[in-house]
């Protein structure tokens, strides 16, 4: 891709930023930011990127996009609670706001050239874990600590959700989509697309291991299956205190820890593998955070139970 | 052959981005919003298909292309269907109190 090409993209990221920031219109803030998702991964693909690009695509613009629509939906038109914020205040926030940019812009130019990179550190063990892309072997072997991390974070986030909703609601099932029948199109839409989502994501998911690609994205995708099936009414959204949906959300954090404290005796330590079985483990990992990362990432979407639970 | 090729390739790339620049313009200055939903399909529908046309005979393999032309299938799917949703939100709530609603 050529310079001319870099330079109308991030125009053109800079345009959609400051009119997601300007605009008044909550609803179209939020397709602006998934506009804006979407920009972002093709800066990622110009930067050869492509595993970041994936996952913002999916997760900037897809997963947060959908999450911000149900927020701006549910609050309806309340238009704000408070008095808007007095003209010192906002001058405040701009220029602490600026101050922040302009500094990570110094920061960015100050770069030594050529940058340091970790690029030969991640290739060189690369082969004891049997993977072929250097970004899944970091993210599951050489720091799986933060990817373990990382879902205990969307868990949380899950039960933040989830707390939002009424006491007597605890463990009801969410929300419906709509009231009335839902539209031919989105029942079309709900039957023809999981077929093709579903094999997508198996493929994303499968050539994670040598090329972009990964259980992050590919959960993403499925939950958005699962979501569309829910939205047109064909699958009932989930019991939030079903006991299997709960096994689901814990699936992955706990397959994740049982195999990182064996670790501890049969590799060099926790969460670290024996070389001979790295890659059956990392794919069992994957796997089972792959159906935890479904299941949350579809319930936050679907928002807290909001029906009294059935007994 | 090559030459041929990469004649067809431009012809077919240009008129895909003709119908993608015209689908804009509609976007931005028809007047409602069914009219507007038509000019988008019209650039998801004829400008992509024809900007896939044209890359085809650049690919090394078959697999390649079919992966292309998927993706059009795919694409005119999802824009088929959020355009009928889109259109029959349209339908059910008037242009002025379309804002406040859920």
């Amino acid at each position: 891709m050529s310079e001319p090409f870099a330079l109308l993209l991030t125009l053109l990221v800079l345009l959609t930023a400051g009119w997601i920031v300007t605009v008044r219109e909550r609803r179209a803030a939020v397709f602006g930011f998934i506009a804006y998702g979407l920009l972002l991964a093709l800066v990622w693909i110009r930067l050869a990127a492509v595993d970041v690009a994936l996952t913002e695509a999916a997760i900037g613009g897809g997963a947060t996009g959908v999450l911000l629509l149900r927020v701006s939906a549910r609050l309806g038109s309340i238009r704000g609670m408070s008095a808007p914020p007095g003209l010192a205040t906002r001058w405040i926030a701009g220029v602490l706001c600026a101050g922040v940019s302009l500094a990570l812009m110094a920061l960015v130019l100050a770069l030594p050239d050529p940058a340091p990179s970790l690029a030969a550190a991640a290739m060189e063990p690369i082969g004891r874990t049997g993977l072929g892309n250097p970004v899944t072997a970091v993210l599951l072997a050489y720091r799986a600590l933060d990817t373990f991390l990382e879902i205990i974070v969307l868990l949380l986030a899950l039960i933040g959700v989830w707390s939002l909703g009424a006491d007597r609601f605890w463990g009801g099932e969410p929300a419906a989509w709509r009231t009335g029948p839902p539209s031919p199109a989105l029942v079309f839409l709900a039957r023809v697309l999981p077929p093709f989502g579903i094999v997508i994501a198996g493929y994303l998911f499968w050539i994670g291991a040598d090329e972009p690609g990964g259980k992050f994205q590919a959960s993403t995708i499925l939950a958005a299956m699962w979501l569309l099936a829910m939205m047109a009414g064909l699958a009932p959204p989930p019991r939030t205190g079903a006991r299997g949906l709960r096994a689901a959300l814990v699936a992955g954090p706990l397959v994740f820890l049982a195999i990182g404290f064996a670790g501890l005796w049969w590799a060099d330590g926790f969460l670290a593998y024996p070389d001979a079985f790295a890659k059956p483990l990392i794919i069992l990992i994957e796997a089972a955070l792959a159906v935890s990362i479904v299941a949350a990432l579809a319930l936050m979407v679907a928002g807290p139970a909001e029906r009294l639970p059935r007994r | 052959m090559s030459l041929l090729a990469d004649l067809f390739t431009i012809l077919a790339v240009s008129a895909g981005v003709f119908f993608f620049f015209a689908g804009t313009v509609g976007l931005l200055r028809f007047p409602d919003t069914l009219t507007r939903l038509h000019a988008l399909t019209k650039a998801d529908n004829l400008g992509l298909g024809l900007v896939v046309l044209g890359l085809l005979p650049q690919l090394g393999s078959v697999l390649a292309g079919l992966k292309l032309v998927f993706i059009w299938v795919l694409v005119q799917i999802a824009s088929a269907g959020a355009s009928q949703l889109l259109a029959g939100l349209a339908k059910r709530q008037p242009e002025e109190t379309r804002e406040e609603a859920p």
